[in-house]
Parts: structure tokens; C-alpha cells; sequence
């Protein structure tokens, strides 16, 4: 008999005071819990609704969650308090994450556009941070995402999780392992556990959902219907809702590309694009109206049937950081240009993929205004062009320019770093007459003090 | 508790003493000798002494295929582990070859079984290197965890049911918990030659309690314990893969 279920009012388990069942799943149920000794803080207990003497198999998601969940932090994951063993009194305790689900928001999709890419932003924000802690969540639904008041998303349910450091019990499982079948990326499907961009398979099929309301593979009821995602391309989402915009179709339809190779490989990259519509370079996939012909997609089942999706190479090779510089194009002449541009050269040519984002702050008051404010914006905007010029990215498709009017150099900088999940800051060392006097008031010392994340410094040699 | 678990220490004084002093800074109280005392090495009976004193203070020790050769060279060892079989018999005293050749091939305490090779026939000293041995090896222990050593890397089994078995590598220094309810093989990696072209020494740490599992790679002066095999005599290739870690 379980604790749940005793006679009389609070039942306890490990010190913890069993409240109301806030939730009864098919594998667990939820109650609300309070800790016996003290401690205000909300909190969730979750107990799977099985033992161990009724089928290990059952219980396999639960044991995952409950191997991952500690290896993992920060304010896009729930706070683990407690967790009972499998063989005796299995549960895991978490505070209650105060936010809204959002399967309740996508019940009124289709959203604004607006509105899909802020969401989709501060998932891709959760999904960029747990990657970055070695975990892949392989069960991204809108069930499984939780939107604070704040805006950033949390995502629960690691029962499908990957983490690098836990062996994967789901590993060998090929009857239940796939996540749910509208949303598991195709790869998945293949059995495959290890690759962080399956996640942004799963993120694609969310825009599109509250981009258009409907599901871009249905719900499908059989491995064979699962198997359709190896080839299958959905109908772009513009030919549902005509006024979705074309950097929201390139975005969705980069996500659910059937090879991970093609979608994006980091998801910081996605956050950037959704929450910079006007920097998304627009390909054909944002052009297209309709499903490729007959022909084409029978050309794409064909090539699926052997041996489908090529074995990435190297998966840790999705490791794309996002590259920040700081380009003065208020001086455009000063001698620390090339070796800034030969410093980002060497930092490209060591990353198989990358996103290069070029920020010029001109000084003035942050307001986005009209006249001749527009007319300086453009002006420092082919300014930056005119830098990232001689390193000839070819497409444009990894690089963006922003021109940021602020009084404070470094602040501006780091918040746009910050927001924009940058891995590296490139930045020119301060002027060699400044050293000795000012070094520390330099917008170079601030970023560098003050950063989330890396900074490199260039320095040219003294002439 | 902690239980310090060392296999194929290979007469590496220097990688011993290394990690037996890790694992006591780690709060380890217990120790597992797991096999492959001498061999390769260029102190194999100091090294036999230090195990020797630990057992009489309640250690686990097992017998490993090169501890078993010290009484008879078998056939398939390769001459430079040979010749170190034979340099080892010339040093080890009588007691310290009585004490080799009275280790059991295998070991079951409480929900643990030491093993050398695989439980499922230590004597024939078979690889557990897939995910089938590591299942047979499992299913003839019979007890909840089994720990072993021969492979030289580390390695955790997770038998899943239904003759299916997960294969982890894991990542030095993290606690794995290895729930009760699961049957779990680690392998622990070698002390004295490792072969991940990491020189550092392998070993691993039970916390019986939690219970959970680390494994461990600690540096020691390799350069030193090379220069002694070097110094010995014995063949060019034994200092260059402890130099090396291949």
C-alpha cells in the first residue's frame, strides 16, 4: 500500500506530507507536498504508479529522470529537493515552478507571429542551456514546457532524457524510446539518443503547431506512419496561413529538416533568429508553397529505405558557438581593424559551424527613431559590411550586423551578449597612449570584467 | 562506506601508492585488489607487499591471470610479458608466491562479487568487453553489482532485462548511482598500465550507501615508473606503454 493511500488525512513518505494529487498521468501521479519540519517553498511530488515488481520497463523513465535531474541546474530546469530508490519507495520531490503550460498557450494557435517567436525564443533559450550541460531532453512537447511569468521557459519530464555523463538505459529500447510520435525527430525514430539537435527537430514542430495550429506530421498511430518522418516534408506552413511571415517559414522549416546536418546545429542559433526576424537569411525554404512534387519526395522515400540518415560524423560537432565582435565603426580607420578581422578569421576556421554576429555601438540615446537616426544606422551598417568584407563568409547565411545606439559602450554590449546566448566576445584592446592612464576605463576592461562569457582581446603590436 | 576498487596495478609502485593515497584523501575505508598484482612491471614485490598488508587488515584481493602465471607460464602470454613473469618470479618471496597462488579466482560479499575476468568462467580469463559478455558475466555472479578489471579501460554494464545489457563510458571524476534494483558490472580500468593512450592511473570508488559509483584517473610520476622498467631490464615496449598510457 502506498503512502497515497492510507487512511486518515496527511499521509507522510520520507518527511515529506502528501497534499491533493494535483495530476494523474498514465506512468505517475503528482501531488502537491509540503515538507514536515518547515520551509514555505511549494513543492511537487511525483510517484510512478507502478513497482518494480510489475515491469522494470515501466519504470525505466522515471528511473532516467531520476539519474539526469541532479546532474542538472539553472532557471530552465525544475530543482530536484528529493528522490526515494527505485526498490523502495520510488518519488522525486521538485519546488513547484509557478508559470503556465504551454500546451494551454498553444491551445488558441495559430498565434501571432510575434508571439510564436518569443515563445519559440525562450525555449530554444532552455534548450541552448540543459545542451550546454551535456543533457538532451528528447521529449519536447508543449506538455513538457512551462512559461514563467518572466517569459523564460522551464521544461520538465526527463523521462525520455539523454544526459553524457549517465548511462542510457533508454539506449537499447526501441519499443517506447521515441518520445511522442507528433513531435520525435527522425533520427529518433532510428533509435539514435545522442544528437542535441533532435531537440530542435521537436522545437520545429512546436512554431509550427502555434504558428498554424495544426501538426506538421499529424499524429501518427504506427511505427510505419513514424517512419514517414525519414522522407516526408510537411506543407510549409505558409500555404496554411498565407500571412505567416517568410523568416517564420525558413525558421520552422530549417528546424525540421529530416537531416540534422541541415537544420540549425546550436539552439542558441535558432533563439537568435527568432528574436532578429529582420537578420534571417531567407533561402527557398521560405519561398516554398507547397510540398515537393510526387517525384521529388518519392526520390527522398527511396533514398530513406536502406539505410536512412547518414551517421553523423561527429555529433559534438553541433557544437557551434556564436561569436561576438565589437566592431568601432565610428573609427574606421584605426590600425586595430585587420588584426580584429585576423583574430575572427583564426576563431571561424576552427568551428565547423558558427554564428558571427557583428555590433557596432554608436553613441546616442537607445531610442529607434526616424529621420536621421535611420539614415546613422544605415550608415555604420555598411560600415560593418564593408569590415566582414575581405573574410569572404560567402553566404551570408551564419553572419548579422547590428548597430546599437547607447552612452555606455560596454553595457550595451554585454546585454546584447547576454540575451543572445553568445559563447565568445571579440573586442580590440584599448588604444596603446590610453594604457597607462585609463586601462581600466576602457570599454575593452568593462566587457572583459563583466562578461557571461568568454572574451578575446586583440591586441596589435605597438608601431 | 567507500570501497577503494584497484585492478592491474602490474607491479606500478608509483601508480599504487598514487591512487590508494586519492582514495584515502576521497574517504575511502575499504579496499578491493581486482587482479594482475605483478606482470609488466618493474615492483612486483613491493607492490605484492603493499596488497598483502592491506588484506590482512580485512582487503578484498582476487586472483588475476598474471598472478596466476607466477606458479606456471602459460602458453599464451607474448614474450615481454613473459619476461616479466620470470623477473617477477626471481624477486617475489616464498610467502609473497603463496599468497599470489592462495588468492581466490573470485570473490561474493553481501551484493558484490570480485572477479578478475568474468564470473561466468574467471579461470579461462575471457574479455568482458561487449555488452553479451558483460550479461553472461552478470548472470553467473549473480549478485547486484560485479566488479572487474583485465580490459584495462573503464567501462559500466547495465543489465536491462530481456538479455540486454547498456554500455556507458564513463566520465572520470562523476558519481554514478547504481540503483539496488538493477544489476550493474564496472569495470574498473588498470592502476598500472593504462591503455587509453592516457597515462594516468584508473581506479574506482563504491559508495556503498548511496549507492554510487566513480571512476578515477589520478596522475603520478609515470616517467618514474617507466625509467625503473627501462632500468630492470625488461623489454623497451612495457616502458614505452606505461610512458605512453597505450
Amino acid at each position: 500500500m502506498s503512502a497515497a493511500e492510507l487512511p486518515g488525512a496527511s499521509p507522510e513518505l520520507d518527511g515529506f506530507v502528501l497534499g491533493e494529487r494535483i495530476h494523474a498521468g498514465p506512468a505517475s501521479d503528482m501531488f502537491r507536498v509540503r515538507r514536515r519540519a518547515a520551509g514555505d517553498v511549494p513543492l511537487l511530488m511525483k510517484r510512478p504508479r507502478t513497482t518494480v515488481g510489475a515491469g522494470a520497463a515501466a519504470l525505466i523513465g522515471f528511473e532516467t529522470e531520476a539519474m539526469v535531474l541532479p546532474f542538472l541546474g539553472g532557471p530552465h530546469v525544475p530543482t530536484l529537493v528529493a528522490s526515494g530508490p527505485l526498490d523502495r519507495a520510488p518519488y522525486l520531490v521538485f519546488e513547484e515552478v509557478e508559470g503556465s503550460s504551454l500546451a494551454r498557450l498553444a491551445e488558441e494557435a495559430p498565434l501571432e507571429a510575434s508571439r510564436v517567436a518569443e515563445l519559440g525564443a525562450a525555449i530554444a533559450d532552455a534548450l541552448h542551456d540543459i545542451h550546454g550541460q551535456e543533457a538532451i531532453h528528447l521529449d519536447l512537447k508543449p506538455q513538457n514546457v512551462l512559461i514563467r511569468p518572466s517569459g523564460a521557459a522551464v521544461l520538465i519530464d526527463f523521462g525520455m532524457a539523454h544526459h553524457a555523463r549517465c548511462p542510457d538505459l533508454l539506449a537499447e529500447e526501441k519499443r517506447f524510446a521515441a518520445g511522442s510520435t507528433p513531435y520525435v525527430s527522425p533520427e529518433q525514430v532510428l533509435g539514435r539518443r545522442t544528437d542535441p539537435r533532435s531537440d530542435l527537430f521537436a522545437l520545429g514542430v512546436i512554431l509550427y503547431e502555434m504558428a498554424t495550429g495544426k501538426l506538421p506530421f499529424g499524429v501518427p498511430q504506427t511505427v510505419a506512419g513514424l517512419r514517414d518522418r525519414l522522407w516526408l516534408e510537411p506543407v510549409p506552413p505558409r500555404a496554411l496561413k498565407p500571412d505567416l511571415p517568410p523568416w517564420l517559414q525558413e525558421v520552422i522549416l530549417r528546424c525540421l529538416e529530416v537531416d540534422s546536418a541541415k537544420r540549425y546545429q546550436s539552439a542558441a542559433h535558432v533563439a537568435f533568429d527568432l528574436r532578429h526576424p529582420d537578420q534571417v537569411p531567407v533561402t527557398q525554404r521560405a519561398a516554398r508553397s507547397r510540398r515537393a512534387g510526387v517525384l521529388a519526395q518519392a526520390r527522398r522515400w527511396w533514398a530513406s529505405r536502406p539505410a536512412p540518415l547518414r551517421e553523423p560524423a561527429d555529433e559534438r560537432a553541433a557544437e557551434a558557438p556564436v561569436v561576438l565582435v565589437a566592431v568601432d565603426t565610428m573609427h574606421p580607420d584605426d590600425p586595430r581593424h585587420p588584426a580584429i578581422r585576423d583574430a575572427v578569421a583564426r576563431i571561424l576556421s576552427l568551428s565547423a559551424d558558427f554564428r558571427l554576429i557583428l555590433v557596432s555601438v554608436v553613441h546616442g540615446e537607445p531610442v529607434g527613431g526616424a529621420g536621421t537616426e535611420a539614415g546613422i544606422h544605415l550608415e555604420h551598417t555598411i560600415r560593418l559590411r564593408h569590415w566582414v568584407e575581405p573574410l569572404r563568409l560567402g553566404s551570408e547565411r551564419r553572419m548579422s550586423t547590428h548597430v546599437i545606439e547607447s552612452l555606455n559602450p560596454a553595457a550595451a554590449l554585454l546585454d546584447f551578449a547576454r540575451h543572445n546566448n553568445v559563447d565568445l566576445i571579440v573586442i580590440g584592446a584599448p588604444h596603446a597612449d590610453l594604457q597607462a592612464l585609463a586601462w581600466w576605463r576602457s570599454v575593452a576592461s568593462a566587457v572583459t570584467a563583466n562578461a557571461h562569457c568568454s572574451v578575446h582581446v586583440v591586441r596589435t603590436p605597438r608601431g | 562506506m567507500i570501497l577503494a576498487l584497484l585492478s592491474d596495478i602490474h607491479a606500478n609502485l608509483e601508480a599504487l601508492d598514487a591512487c590508494l593515497a586519492h582514495a584515502s584523501r576521497h574517504g575511502a575505508l575499504r579496499f578491493a585488489f581486482l587482479g594482475d598484482l605483478v606482470g609488466y612491471g618493474a615492483d612486483a614485490a613491493p607492490v605484492v607487499e603493499r596488497v598483502m598488508e592491506h588484506v590482512s587488515r580485512g582487503a578484498i584481493a582476487v586472483r588475476g591471470n598474471h598472478d596466476d602465471a607466477i606458479a606456471r607460464s602459460p602458453r599464451y602470454m607474448n614474450e615481454a610479458a613473459l619476461q616479466a613473469i620470470e623477473r617477477a618470479r626471481d624477486s617475489l618471496t616464498a610467502p609473497q608466491k603463496a599468497f599470489l597462488a592462495g588468492l581466490p579466482l573470485s570473490l561474493r560479499e553481501g551484493a558484490m562479487c570480485f572477479v578478475h575476468a568474468s564470473a561466468a568462467a574467471p579461470e579461462r580469463w575471457e574479455y568482458v568487453d561487449a555488452e553479451s559478455a558483460a550479461l553472461r558475466s552478470i548472470g553467473a555472479a549473480g549478485t547486484t553489482y560485479t566488479f572487474s578489471g583485465h580490459v584495462h579501460e573503464q567501462w559500466l554494464f547495465t543489465d536491462l532485462g530481456e538479455r540486454r545489457a547498456a554500455k556507458h563510458k564513463p566520465a572520470p571524476g562523476t558519481s554514478i548511482p547504481l540503483g539496488r534494483h538493477r544489476r550493474w558490472l564496472a569495470l574498473v580500468g588498470s592502476v598500472g598500465q593504462p591503455r587509453d593512450g592516457l597515462p594516468s592511473a584508473a581506479y574506482a570508488l563504491f559508495d556503498t550507501e548511496v549507492p554510487a559509483l566513480a571512476f578515477h584517473r589520478v596522475a603520478y610520476d609515470h616517467l618514474a615508473a617507466a625509467r625503473k622498467i627501462r632500468a630492470a631490464g625488461l623489454p623497451e615496449a612495457l616502458a614505452y606503454r606505461v610512458e605512453r598510457g597505450v
